[in-house]
């Protein structure tokens, strides 16, 4: 997945976190990067069509970069799913984090030829826990 | 969430090796489940040049295989055993239509294969980490697999050539 991708599944999910625009605050807390690095790529997304930013409120996905970050969140959830249920990594949260930016949509559609993800994803997807929420693991891998 | 595109440990290594691992389990699954699926009519009326792609998918797939797993070893790691990825293809298997849908799932395989080696060296070259294993050796490796999977990518798209 590309940096722009995962820029938009996180302004995503910083929206459904903040319920209104997302911060860059809570952008650079998810992304783990610098104040500066959100706002230079927010600009560069809104130069994309894929956000609009209003000063001292935040950034809101467009139409076009909404779909783009649902797909982006799809692909990070058979990531996770494939993590805890085939190769069965109690960390899969922390693990799918690292290895999100190595794996392609394409390689990310073939693994998702054998798991079973549930037909609403990524709505399931629990931005506050980061992981979906009807994985049959708990968060911590463990059997609930 | 990690932004850029490097592998930094002996696990993110791991792991990705794990995963290409299932992706050569799948080609070698779905080649077979692709055959057996083919109704006897069918089956019948492939021709020799589809069966044998997709016999050779097969065993190039799990020579693939056991020279990713002797480098996974080397890291002290496991695989996912063939037969529990077959056993996973099978319960989601859904068989394509006809001898044109099993060209284009194999040769989705094969372009998927190219672009997860391509991109995994991609990202080792990108990081100057020390891995438990040799550099040298496991680049070798991916690369000689991923001009492997490119043939692949080759031969199928000349055999779609010649039926269309």
């Amino acid at each position: 997945m590309n940096t722009a991708d995962q820029y938009l599944k996180a302004i995503y999910l910083a929206q459904r976190i903040e319920e209104g625009p997302a911060s860059t605050g809570t952008l650079a807390d998810l992304l783990e990067v610098s104040p500066a690095s959100v706002n230079e790529m927010v600009g560069k997304l809104e130069d994309r069509g894929f956000v609009d930013h209003e000063k001292y409120k935040g950034a809101s996905l467009t139409d076009e970069g909404l779909e783009r970050a649902h797909n982006a969140l799809q692909t990070y959830c058979i990531i996770e799913r494939f993590l805890a249920n085939v190769l069965e990594v109690d960390e899969f949260r922390d693990e799918a984090r690292a290895l999100e930016s190595v794996i392609d949509d394409t390689v990310a559609e073939r693994l998702d030829t054998i798991i079973d993800r549930p037909s609403d994803c990524p709505d399931c997807f629990d931005p506050e826990r980061d992981y979906c929420e009807r994985l049959e693991v708990g968060p911590d891998g463990c059997a609930d | 969430m990690s932004l850029g595109q490097r592998v930094s440990s002996d696990n993110q290594l791991t792991r990705l090796l794990q995963i290409g691992v299932v992706l050569e389990e799948l080609v070698e699954s779905r080649a077979a489940h692709h055959l057996e699926s083919l109704p006897p009519t069918e089956r019948t009326a492939v021709d020799e040049a589809v069966r044998e792609l997709l016999a050779e998918a097969a065993t190039e797939s799990a020579d693939h295989r056991e020279r990713l797993e002797a480098l996974i070893e080397d890291l002290e790691a496991e695989t996912v055993p063939y037969e529990e990825i077959n056993a996973l293809v099978d319960a989601q298997y859904g068989p394509p239509e006809d001898t044109d849908g099993v060209l284009y799932d194999q040769l989705a395989n094969e372009e998927t294969a190219y672009k997860f080696y391509d991109d995994l060296i991609e990202a080792i070259e990108a990081s100057d980490a020390e891995f438990a294993i040799d550099r040298d050796r496991l680049l070798e490796t991916l690369t000689e697999i991923r001009e492997d999977e490119r043939e692949g990518v080759e031969d199928v798209t000349e055999i779609m050539e010649q039926r269309a």
